[in-house]
């Protein structure tokens, strides 16, 4: 009784409605428009979770996730890395002496090497990296502490360091360039990789050191005071060195001009801040060399670090790593085993509520009414 | 007038005494008497003038005032303060000037909303002052046009019909001869009706035209006050007189002249002193429960926040203190380069976190609520359901905050007159001298309109397109609030044969003057009119014979009387209907009322009465002045309706104007043209009641002519016309309930005096009748007869009056006259003095007789009470008519069931009105607690609680049950009327509780003869004691302390004007909306705010529990990876828009079915859609999904090269999407716009990301985002985590809530299924349900209609299918629950009165033939109840739907429980049945 009539009324406002816009009689009334939105009769879609209607998007995620989980491992799994802690914290190891005699001041640099074998060849290109652990580089006001406009070459802000910078703003009333604790505790160890061939000839690795930082950090963040100055000893003069360098930053590599500076590229690197306390930033590239033979066979190596950077005050390590990358990068497994677990959890939700539903969910079945 | 040399000393006098008496009142010098036109001589300098300024800024005051409001809010401190802290160097967080930001944008948003409003105003407020009016000028010496902003106190100004008059203008002159002015004051209290204003006394003699120069007295009145019903002072004028004057001299700003060409008047308030703008209030400010509940979890927020805060600061604190002195490198020192011992740091850093984490307090929540609320309240204007075509009104939302209200609402309180029933009269019966005349004809004719109206529904609702008046320019809405203003048809409403067009008709004239044909045309009852036919003729033979009146048979005489009683004793204005709105002057003699004791004598000598009585003579005089008049106010009518806009009226006006002007028909009215307009005449009066009995005289012959302020012209059978000379009108009010009116009967030339008024007054004030003579025996008896009849009319719902009269000996009168007008004069406690005069006047009455006037309930009231019911509301209804009336039109409208027992609660004090409370309270007990305790003890047991029991009121559950279970209250098949002196006592403290315990177990409550204050206290008691929320409804005066004091008040923009809607927070135009408003609107806004309230919580939270997990690895420093712009921004732009169109369009359920399954509405009463617990499940959500969103990019990026931003943006964009899928998931609704808006906001998050990495390689320190997103785009891991994260962290979310829609849908979740079913089916399932038929869906069986399924269960046993007792016991349990069952019940009775052919047993019966079962399932209780699913369900329809089969099947989950309940309703005996 009250359905019928309230759904006579609706249609009528269908019609009545249309005919108010005719007739100029009622332009001044207030009635209301008829119209969809303003009614809220807006066309929609009008899901309703039940599972029997959720059902095939388990099923669908399942699908789909499962072979992108599957083909992410394998890519995963094809990445070869390898790992060294070269820190010195035990007894044996090579670095012990240097990790223990450390002073940021010592002039004489402590050299260790380390041994190791690749039992794998690397075939295209390896990414040598360095890692730190424990190493809070994300710590909040370590983050802040730089001047960007500085970096960008920015001469005002060479003399007249951001505020940020403090406490490593200023040295002896001269402005420091870079200033800031990050460019402070710029990473320094030297590793060199040597290739020892059964023979017992020792080859030189060639490390690369250009491209290891963003095209845009090189070319756009990060600019030498003075523009295109060759002298760089000019550009920065009347500055200070940061506290713990041991060279003025116009001598970060003498021997590459573009690689100078506050464009030197192992700077850059290290200006981009961690975002987790165990991380690692690209050293240097090995480019493979030819098709035919790997970059890196198997065999002995040997590196040879310059032990400058002190971590065991903070209780942290420091590792190379040499790691080819595929198209997702580095070797992470994780994402792999995440979409497989994923995919197949929804698999099995899907099968559980496709239990759900052929027990619980057939009430489309009870509303056809048999007249 | 040789008075003018007495002038100036006078006017310094005046002056001297203006100055002493400035306090107390106000004078008014008329500007004229100044020397120049200029500011500087204006004698009325004090007072106001006339521009008014509704504004709260000015340019400058903006933003200081402004802030300063905003300020008031604590959030907005709260904000500022956190921005603020931002700049404290060791603190900060965010570059200081970012994070003022939002709050800057907060609070711009809100200041350009105010200004917005405040500009709309202004704009209004310049519309206004800028309207024109004709003002005197002295320099011209006439009247030239000026804006309304122009006048001033003092001035003269002249107003032309329809115009609007510009101030409250003191009345000095009127074109009307008889000196009125008709005004219409539907602007100020919604009253269609015209009303008479007449010109100050002393200038009613003025042949001449006014002319203000010669104007020269003084205005003595009060000081500007908001009462629209009060205006005291005097006039002094010239030569000292004193004249006082009244509300009736005083037109008010805002109302419109109507039926007068022309009215000169005097500026008395101008302005913001005007009582229509005293009496403007802006819209009021409300807190909904909703935000009452939500402004606790903001406060767990906060907590939250806190606790955060500190955990990260203890963290910081310990993470320094390992590394000891061993600083290391990353450690910075601060900026002095000293060393900051851990405790210190931790004491910052926790400031620190609560700058980072401050996003977790929902700045925006605010904000967008006030939005969402805007939206919703344009879309309850919008709606046509609510939309009247009658009235052209529909909804107003007077207070904008409390929408969500309307969804919660547990208690309704009602008006009766005018709120449930129409206020429209109709004439039913009456007694006349003892005897009854049923009026059966009548009767018979009313059924059939009756009929009529609901067999043509729906052709009338969009019958016809009526020319309407539009309001007049904008004007009203911004003087005065906004009102409805009613057609004025120009149509005359002759009864065709046609039913529509009758019909038609009476929309037409409906709400014009409370005249639809059937109220109009009354069927005499044949033997009263021959009586009347009868003594009128006898009456004309004995004039004709010159014989007194006296001769007359008393009973007779006395119906003659009652007639004339009826037709003279009111304040009905006549209009014809070729002049609507112009009163139909039929003017014999030029005559004030009487006024002076000297006019007395001089008037009420032999010779003029005998020349008085004669009435048929001497008319031309007037009429030729009056006709010169209208003929002069032609020329100039048309253009002083320059405002108005409606041509059809103003055609019509001018129209009227000529018609008046050139043809006399109407102007005098000879005894034919007469008789043919005789049909035609048109009433208008101030109460419904009024016409109706004056449409009742008239079909008995007996008809009213003509008013005017000195005279009634009647004419009767035979008798042709007779002018009463009417000598005083004492008016109606409620505390005296009666009006009465002193006239000289031109028959009998005796002043007689006809009372009308509440059979309880005036019964009290008949003379007692001397036993000793055959009359005084005849008068007694026949008190006793009516009073019998009067009993018998208010059983039948009939509104009674009870018609008296006196006859005056002219000394007498004079006595009485005299104290009258020394009280008329008083300006001290007038009223007092004219009530005091008005009782010694109507005292030893003689009694005519009775009439029983019906008060027909509005369309749909009954339907809207049992689907409000059936919704879980209680209705009580708070009358002040008496109780017989009141109880009727309960029974009327369905409130109280004839099955139902109702308690009756008359006492006469204190003591025995709490024996009465304890005895009823006691035989509720004994008849229905043994049943309740057992109920109870089950029903308490867990498994009865859920789904159902949720809908336990939770007020009730919460106030009484969770403190002694032994004592729920039950709503029982009772009903309790009470009347309002024993509310009176029942309503003082101690009797308070027992009261409520008594009402709150019954099913219906009444209370009659309650007052106002009554009325306000009973609801603020339920409001107060049993922590419910109410809604109070009516429409009058005497409501407005109801509505103010509920948590909503809705007024119904009906017949009593608008007081009611001026205090509600929404205004309806019929009772029947209150069924959409509630039940739809109501939940919609509930529910839409609420998910959006819970919605806001989760957001926020899971947005700043990813900074929270960073700072188990950032050593807790405070530092965040998601970058400061993205943190700010992210709650103010990328995910604030999908929020704001889902909170605004969704619909859970559609329309529909909302209305038709008024259960559902219960979800919003139990705060369904938002509990407390449901918060904290949101905050675990949020931390779950806060979590994966955290721990997949870091697991993704572990111990890669992948800087602090670079990894902190796909987090952002991974949050922003699990959020926006998150809405997703929740809405239930998607429109276009919908789509639109999260496809806009991940637009707009790539967009702003990749312009803000692009566009500056070195601001934005420390984050320097410069060219991350770009490079996030090539990668493809940023892709993938893009992918599966947002699965991951919605994946139990999305897996619960389709669980719980398969195995334990809410309500709600059962309603939006019924809504995907095909139109047909769902409307066959709902009409079926409507038709008490089992639903199909088990569900919502089980879920909805309880009572539903116990009819089906009690017919299965007496069908004796076979069933497992089991499921008998359970649905018994179930049913059984205490108040939640108050809907089913309601169906459940319905069964039971409609009396389906299967149940044969009474109700009490079957329940206790159902009890037995319990027995053999002693391990019931142990189910788990949200475990109960229907297995199957089929329903087979036979085509007579006569008898309806219906079988399902139910099982509880097996692994939960072992129980297989099958419930096989009537099958085969149903059938056939």
């Amino acid at each position: 009784m009250m359905a019928s009539s309230y759904n006579a009324k609706e249609e009528d406002g269908h019609h009545s409605g249309a005919a108010s816009h005719g007739g100029p009689a009622v332009a001044k009334s207030k009635k209301p428009d008829n119209t969809a939105f303003k009614q809220q009769r807006l066309l929609a879609w009008q899901p309703i979770l039940t599972a029997g209607t959720v059902l095939p998007a388990f099923f669908v995620i399942g699908i789909f996730f499962l072979p992108i989980g599957i083909g992410l491992f394998v890519t995963s799994n094809n990445i070869k890395e390898f790992e060294i802690d070269y820190t010195g914290v035990d007894l044996d190891s090579p670095c012990y002496s240097c990790a223990k005699n450390f002073s940021w001041n010592s002039t004489t640099p402590c050299v260790c090497t380390v041994d190791f074998t690749l039992e794998q060849p690397f075939e295209s290109n390896v990414y040598m990296y360095y890692g730190l652990s424990n190493f809070y580089q994300n710590h909040r006001r370590y983050v802040k502490s730089r001047d960007d406009s500085q970096l960008y070459g920015d001469l005002s802000s060479l003399k007249e360091p951001s505020k940020e910078c403090e406490p490593y703003r200023k040295r002896d009333g001269l402005p420091i360039a870079p200033c800031g604790a990050i460019a402070n505790s710029l990473f320094n160890d030297t590793l060199d990789l040597y290739h020892i061939e059964s023979n017992g000839t020792v080859n030189v690795i060639p490390l690369v050191n250009r491209g290891i930082a963003w095209w845009t950090d090189k070319h756009v963040k990060f600019r030498n005071p003075g523009g295109n100055n060759n002298n760089l000893t000019v550009a920065f003069q009347d500055t200070a060195k940061p506290v713990n360098w041991r060279k003025p930053v116009y001598e970060l590599d003498p021997t590459d001009l573009e690689n100078n500076g506050f464009v030197n590229e192992d700077f850059i690197v290290w200006m981009r801040t961690a975002a987790l306390p165990t991380f690692r930033k690209l050293y240097r590239i090995i480019h493979k060399k030819s098709s035919t033979t790997p970059t890196l066979p198997s065999g002995r190596y040997v590196l040879n670090i310059t032990y400058n950077y002190p971590v065991l005050s903070f209780d942290g390590r420091k590792r190379m790593i040499l790691s080819t990358i595929s198209w997702m990068g580095g070797k992470n497994p994780f994402l792999g085993i995440a979409y497989i677990t994923v995919g197949s959890i929804c698999f099995l939700l899907g099968v559980v509520l496709l239990i759900i539903h052929h027990k619980y969910d057939n009430r489309n079945n009870s509303a056809d009414i048999p007249s | 007038m040789a008075r003018e040399s007495e002038e100036p000393t006078k006017k310094k006098k005046k002056k001297k005494k203006k100055s002493r008496e400035n306090k107390k009142t106000r004078s008014v010098l008329p500007n004229t008497r100044s020397k120049h036109d200029d500011d500087d001589a204006e004698p009325n300098r004090g007072c106001a003038d006339n521009k008014i300024k509704t504004t709260k800024y000015t340019v400058l005051s903006f933003l200081p005032k402004n802030l300063f409001e905003q300020f008031h809010r604590f959030a907005n401190v709260y904000f500022v303060f956190i921005a603020l802290l931002n700049f404290v160097p060791v603190v900060n967080a965010f570059q200081p000037e970012l994070a003022l930001a939002p709050v800057v944008f907060i609070l711009s948003v809100t200041a350009i909303k105010d200004l917005w409003e405040d500009f709309r105003r202004h704009r209004s407020d310049t519309e206004i002052n800028h309207l024109d009016c004709l003002v005197f000028s002295r320099v011209e010496r006439g009247y030239v046009e000026k804006f309304w902003k122009e006048v001033r106190v003092g001035d003269f100004v002249r107003l032309r019909c329809n115009e609007i008059v510009p101030a409250d203008v003191l009345l000095l002159s009127s074109s009307d001869p008889d000196r009125l002015c008709h005004i219409e004051t539907a602007t100020l209290d919604g009253e269609t009706n015209l009303k008479q204003r007449q010109v100050v006394r002393s200038f009613f003699d003025l042949d001449c035209d006014f002319n203000p120069l010669k104007y020269n007295s003084v205005i003595e009145c009060e000081k500007p006050n908001n009462d629209l019903n009060r205006f005291r002072g005097y006039i002094i004028h010239g030569n000292g007189r004193r004249d006082a004057l009244y509300k009736e001299n005083l037109l008010l700003r805002g109302c419109t002249v109507r039926n007068t060409e022309e009215a000169v008047g005097i500026v008395i308030y101008a302005g913001h002193e005007t009582k229509a703008m005293l009496n403007n209030n802006g819209p009021r400010y409300k807190r909904s429960k909703l935000e009452r509940q939500m402004n606790v979890d903001v406060f767990w927020c906060v907590l939250i926040l806190l606790v955060m805060c500190l955990f990260t600061a203890v963290g910081h604190g310990l993470w320094m203190f390992q590394y000891g002195d061993k600083r290391p490198v990353f450690d910075v020192l601060s900026p002095q380069g000293t060393d900051m011992s851990p405790i210190m740091s931790a004491i910052y850093l926790f400031l620190t976190m609560i700058i980072v984490f401050q996003v977790l307090i929902p700045i925006s929540l605010f904000v967008s609520i006030e939005i969402v609320k805007i939206c919703q309240v344009f879309f309850i204007h919008q709606d046509l359901d609510l939309y009247d075509e009658d009235t052209d009104s529909h909804l107003q939302c007077r207070a904008l905050n409390i929408t969500e209200d309307l969804g919660q609402m547990q208690y309704i309180f009602s008006d009766k007159t005018g709120t449930l029933t129409d206020n429209k009269m109709v004439f039913r019966r009456c007694t006349v001298a003892g005897v009854e005349y049923s009026h059966d004809a009548n009767a018979k004719r009313l059924a059939m309109y009756q009929e009529m109206d609901s067999e043509e529904e729906e052709c009338t609702s969009h019958g016809g397109t009526l020319p309407r008046r539009d309001s007049v320019s904008s004007h009203h809405s911004a003087t005065a609030p906004p009102v409805v203003l009613r057609s004025h048809s120009t149509k005359s409403h002759r009864r065709t044969g046609s039913r529509a067009e009758a019909k038609r008709a009476s929309i037409l004239s409906k709400h014009t003057a409370f005249s639809s044909p059937m109220e109009k045309d009354i069927t005499p009852d044949p033997q009263l009119l021959n009586k009347v036919n009868e003594c009128s003729s006898q009456m004309d033979l004995l004039r004709f014979h010159s014989q007194p009146m006296s001769q007359l048979p008393s009973d007779l005489a006395d119906i003659i009387d009652f007639f004339i009683a009826l037709t003279v004793c009111n304040t009905v204005v006549v209009s014809s209907p070729n002049q609507p709105r112009h009163k139909v002057r039929v003017r014999f003699e030029l005559k004030s009322p009487v006024k002076t004791i000297e006019d007395f004598i001089k008037r009420f000598t032999p010779s003029r009465l005998t020349s008085g009585s004669n009435s048929s003579s001497s008319s031309s005089l007037v009429t030729n002045r009056s006709s010169n008049r209208g003929c002069s106010s032609v020329l100039s009518s048309p253009s002083a309706d320059s405002t108005l806009t409606k041509l059809e009226e103003e055609a019509m006006m001018s129209h009227s104007g000529l018609d008046h002007a050139f043809s006399p028909a109407p102007l005098c009215y000879d005894g034919k043209s007469w008789d043919q307009e005789e049909g035609e005449l048109r009433y208008e009066a101030e109460s419904p009641d009024e016409a109706a009995l004056v449409y009742a005289a008239k079909a008995y012959k007996c008809s009213l002519v003509g008013r005017l302020p000195d005279q009634v012209t009647v004419e009767l059978p035979h008798l042709g016309k007779l002018n009463f000379e009417l000598l005083h009108t004492l008016g109606f009010d409620s505390t005296r309930k009666r009006m009465s009116v002193v006239v000289r009967h031109p028959l009998t030339d005796q002043i007689t005096v006809y009372t009308k008024g509440a059979d309880s007054v005036i019964m009290d004030l008949i003379k007692p009748p001397n036993t000793g003579n055959s009359k005084g025996k005849r008068q007694k008896k026949l008190v006793y007869r009516t009073q019998n009849y009067l009993n018998q009319y208010a059983a039948d719902g009939l509104r009674t009056l009870c018609i008296a009269k006196k006859i005056l000996t002219k000394e007498e009168y004079a006595c009485w006259l005299q104290r009258h007008l020394e009280a008329e004069t008083a300006i001290q406690g007038r009223e007092e003095l004219l009530f005091e005069s008005a009782l010694r006047l109507e005292n030893n009455l003689q009694l005519l007789g009775a009439t029983g006037i019906e008060d027909r309930l509005q369309d749909g009231v009954p339907e809207t009470i049992a689907s409000l019911r059936q919704a879980g509301l209680q209705i009580w209804v708070l009358t002040g008519d008496k109780q017989e009336t009141a109880v009727n039109i309960a029974y009327a409208c369905k409130l109280l069931d004839p099955e139902e027992e109702i308690l009756t609660l008359n006492a006469d004090s204190q003591e025995s009105c709490a024996l009465l409370l304890e005895e009823s309270l006691h035989y509720i007990q004994a008849k229905f607690f043994c049943s309740s305790t057992e109920q109870a003890a089950k029903n308490f047991h867990p498994a009865n609680l859920a789904p159902f029991d949720i809908y336990q009121p939770s007020s009730l559950s919460s106030s009484s049950s969770s403190s002694s279970h032994s004592t729920p209250f039950v709503v029982h098949r009772l009903g309790l009327v009470i009347d309002g002196r024993t509310l009176a006592f029942a309503l003082d403290k101690s009797l308070e509780d027992k009261f409520l315990a008594v009402a709150r177990s019954c099913r219906s409550v009444l209370c009659c003869r309650s007052t106002p204050l009554q009325k306000s206290m009973v609801v603020k008691l339920v409001r107060n004691k049993l922590k419910v929320m109410t809604l109070a409804i009516g429409d009058g005066a005497n409501d407005v302390s109801m509505i103010q004091v509920a948590d909503v008040g809705v007024g119904i923009s009906g017949q009593e004007g608008m007081q009611a809607v001026m205090a509600s927070d929404f205004a309806l135009p019929r009772f029947r909306n209150l069924q959409k408003l509630l039940l739809v609107h109501g939940h919609w806004c509930y529910s839409r705010l609420a998910n959006m309230i819970l919605y806001f919580f989760y957001k926020n939270a899971m947005f700043v529990a990813l900074i929270f997990w960073y700072q188990f690895y950032c050593g807790f420093s405070g530092s965040a990876m998601i970058d400061q712009w993205y943190l700010i921004f992210f709650n103010l732009m990328f995910s604030a828009f999908p929020q704001l169109i889902t909170a605004t369009l969704d619909k859970d359920v559609s329309a529909e079915t909302l209305q038709q399954l008024p259960q559902l509405y219960m979800t919003g009463q139990n705060s369904e859609e938002y509990k407390p617990y449901m918060f904290w499940m949101n905050m675990i959500d949020a931390f779950y999904q806060s979590l994966v969103c955290f721990f997949i990019p870091y697991f993704a990026y572990a111990d890669s090269n992948v800087d602090l931003f670079t990894w902190g943006t796909p987090i952002t964009t991974i949050a922003l999407l699990t959020i926006l899928l998150h809405l997703g998931v929740e809405t239930k609704t998607w429109t276009w716009m919908n789509w639109l808006s999260i496809l806009f906001s991940v637009m707009l998050f790539f967009t702003v990301a990749l312009c803000y990495n692009a566009s500056c390689p070195t601001c934005y320190s420390p984050s320097n985002p410069y060219w991350t997103m770009q490079r996030l785009l090539q990668e493809p891991v940023f892709y993938l985590l893009c992918i599966i994260t947002p699965v991951a962290a919605l994946l139990p979310r999305y897996f619960y809530r389709s669980c719980q829609g398969s195995l334990f849908p809410s309500p709600v979740q059962v309603g939006r299924q019924l809504d995907r079913l095909p139109t047909e089916t769902r409307r066959n399932i709902l009409s079926l349900s409507k038709m008490k038929a089992e639903s199909p869906l088990a569900h919502k069986t089980h879920f909805l209609s309880l009572a539903k399924e116990r009819s089906s269960f009690s017919c299965s046993m007496t069908a004796g299918t076979n069933h497992s007792l089991a499921s008998q016991r359970d649905e018994e349990a179930d049913r059984r629950k205490p108040p939640p069952t108050l809907s089913d019940t309601t169906v459940g009775f319905y069964t039971e009165a409609e009396a389906p052919p299967y149940t044969k047993d009474p109700p009490p019966e079957s329940e206790q033939q159902l009890a037995p079962p319990t027995a053999e399932c002693p391990d019931q209780n142990a189910s788990t109840p949200l475990l109960t699913h229907t297995h199957s369900v089929q329903l087979t329809l036979p085509p007579t739907g006569g008898s309806r089969c219906v079988k399902y099947t139910r099982n509880q989950e097996e692994r939960l429980d072992h129980e297989n309940v099958m419930l096989h309703t009537p099958q085969a005996p149903l059938a056939t049945a």
